[in-house]
């Protein structure tokens, strides 16, 4: 159950509240106006981040218990302090910003970018001092016009002010920060796929390990944070780990933004604090478009699961999703109604992934391309299309287990859990 | 300003080559990538021409063959598809008289599919150049495409 800010329990059956730290500035500060930014007490984390040491800089964001917002849920304090020490003898280090926000039903990078620049731009310095970094390259995909200049103008305006560049804020730091652009690939949204696509590359997986900590962009110790992962530090550093652990379940502490769309009467983003459920997710959404019926969420995106109607009332965090068999993922949350075929959705999925599928390993070349024929097969009338669908989990299974990267083990999730709810509907 | 001014804007380190790339397509008033830019880059960049050619190969928002001067980029994953984005294509299809991936006769449109924009909350999306055009009906691309043919 959510905390609030005052440390009462919240009751599930009370109407949520947006509770926004994140967005606070949205629709409140003029995001082109550095000096806006300021009054409203930005640029104040990383002040104080620069009179503290490194390492007391991620430890705060350990022991703040923040998430990695990108999509796996990595501890953010530990990366930090992983890249921090990975070889000692090294001086360049990098920060890499991930905004190449590909995952389908996922916008939330984009609105901070668009709307709010500095913030993660100053959580991404503060990152910056905190392993040692004095360069961030933020990889923005090429799709995102209105973020790629925004955030430039954000940068070009902290130079201006003296709050990157030589002697950050007047400190004893030096940091430059770049945008790089994807060009329409989701796979470079994967953090060693990025790497390779920022060195000017193809965007061809690396294997793992090492881990970007160890050998990064230019072989170099690496941290590769998502958007909102960096927005939160700049709150977490002001007001303290406490501050932070007071929004949240244990588990995932702080809020998140959900992108919610398809069939409710206000899609949009949301900032909630974690632990909320789905239906009260649908509430402050104000509820199934016009009058519809609940029939399904895609939690996550493309490379996410499908939930019915028995899973409104569980608390969308990353450990109690997880245990039930879904996924929190990136925050996107597509709902869908009676109306809607479960197989068309799950068919545009599987279309997907065989569309970005780098092809550069058997299992996921052929079978991203048989799961499609095979979901075709599905509607065209085959003689026993219940152990068709067995057929396709177990491939999708099989695939995962032998795929290079993660794309190819990305399947499985919509269709193994199109299959545990909806078999009826995609046998019918 | 010449495909050389367009390159030396950026430092001669291969780690530019993205951002080289995409601004050369988008001052070409045909949306691509021609032979002789990629040689150019490629000589600029010290690499072989084959790496760059393999690179702008790659990405889907760059093409190697001439396009129309606006490039229309419809979103085709799940929630535009929901959203009945596949009457959308049709109705452009139509309007234009070509097909997804085929560029109009005046030389003025070219059709792609992409996916998703990150514009869910408006299905169904797509974009024209850089611009971003939601809520798309069959009237809503009849003043667009009216607006563009000018
Ligand atoms: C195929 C694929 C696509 C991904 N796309 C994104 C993305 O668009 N944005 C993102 O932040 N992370 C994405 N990730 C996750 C990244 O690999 C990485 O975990 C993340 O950037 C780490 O940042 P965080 O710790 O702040 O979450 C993707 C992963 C995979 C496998
Ligand atoms: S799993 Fe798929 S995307 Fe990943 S390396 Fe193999 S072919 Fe490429
Ligand atoms: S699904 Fe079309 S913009 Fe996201």
């Amino acid at each position: 159950m959510p905390f609030h800010k005052n440390g009462h329990r919240k009751q599930n059956t009370m109407s949520i509240q947006e509770t926004r730290v994140i967005l606070k500035n949205i629709g409140v500060i003029n995001p082109l106006n550095i000096d806006e930014y300021i009054a409203a007490g930005g640029y104040k984390g990383l002040k104080k981040a620069l009179t503290m040491k490194p390492a007391e800089v991620f430890e705060e964001v350990v022991a703040s218990g923040l998430r990695g917002r990108g999509g796996a849920g990595f501890p953010s304090g530990l990366k930090q302090k992983f890249t921090s020490e990975s070889r000692p003898g090294v001086k360049e280090r990098y920060v890499v910003v991930n905004a190449d926000e590909g995952e389908p039903g996922t916008f939330k990078d984009r609105v901070i970018m668009e709307q709010d620049p500095h913030i993660y731009l100053e959580g991404a310095i503060i990152a910056a001092y905190a392993i040692q970094a004095s360069m961030v390259y933020v990889y923005i995909r090429g799709e995102y016009q209105e973020s790629i200049r925004n955030t430039q103008k954000a940068i070009d305006d902290a130079y201006a002010k003296g709050i990157i560049g030589k002697g950050v804020m007047g400190a004893d730091f030096d940091c430059n920060v770049e945008i790089k652009l994807g060009a329409g690939s989701y796979l470079c949204g994967e953090e060693l796929t990025m790497l390779e696509s920022l060195e000017g590359k193809r965007g061809n997986p690396r294997i793992k390990p090492p881990f970007p900590a160890e050998t990064g962009v230019f072989k170099k110790p690496t941290l590769v944070n998502n958007v909102e992962t960096l927005a939160n530090l700049p709150g977490i550093i002001t007001h303290g780990k406490d501050w932070y652990r007071s929004m949240g379940t244990e588990d995932s502490p702080g809020t998140k933004i959900f992108t919610v769309s398809g069939q409710v009467n206000k899609p949009g983003y949301y900032e909630v604090a974690m632990g909320i459920t789905l239906q009260q997710l649908l509430d402050l959404c104000g509820g199934m478009r016009d009058g519809r019926t609940f029939k399904a969420a895609l939690l996550g995106g493309a490379a996410g699961t499908f939930v019915d109607a028995s899973m409104l009332n569980e608390q969308m965090t990353f450990d109690n999703l997880q245990k039930k068999g879904a996924t929190l993922g990136s925050g996107a949350v597509m709902i869908f109604s009676e109306d809607d075929s479960i197989y068309d959705i799950l068919h545009n999925c599987l279309r997907f992934f065989k569309h970005e599928s780098c092809g550069k390993c058997v299992p996921c070349r052929v079978g991203t391309t048989m799961l499609v024929k095979k979901a075709d097969d599905l509607r065209n009338g085959h003689p026993d299309k219940e152990k068709l669908l067995t057929d396709m989990v177990r491939d999708a299974e099989m695939m995962a287990g032998t795929s290079l990267c993660f794309l190819g083990q990305s399947p499985v999730l919509p269709l193994k859990s199109a299959a545990k709810y909806f078999s009826n509907e995609l046998t019918g | 300003m010449s495909t050389q001014e367009i390159i030396q804007q950026f430092k001669p380190q291969q780690h530019n080559l993205l951002n080289i790339l995409h601004a050369i397509q988008d001052h070409h008033p045909q949306n691509y990538l021609t032979e002789e830019a990629l040689e150019e880059t490629a000589r600029y960049l010290k690499l072989t021409k084959s790496s760059v050619y393999g690179v702008a190969k790659y990405y889907t928002m760059f093409s190697l063959k001439p396009r129309g001067k606006y490039v229309l980029r419809v979103c085709v994953s799940p929630v535009c598809e929901i959203m009945k984005v596949n009457t959308i294509i049709a109705a452009l299809e139509k309007k234009l008289e070509i097909k997804t991936g085929e560029t109009t006769k005046d030389g003025l449109f070219t059709l792609e599919v992409s996916e998703c924009l990150g514009q869910c909350d408006e299905a169904p999306s797509m974009m024209i150049n850089d611009k971003v055009y939601n809520h798309l009906d069959e009237k809503r691309i009849d003043e667009l495409i009216r607006k563009y043919a000018g």
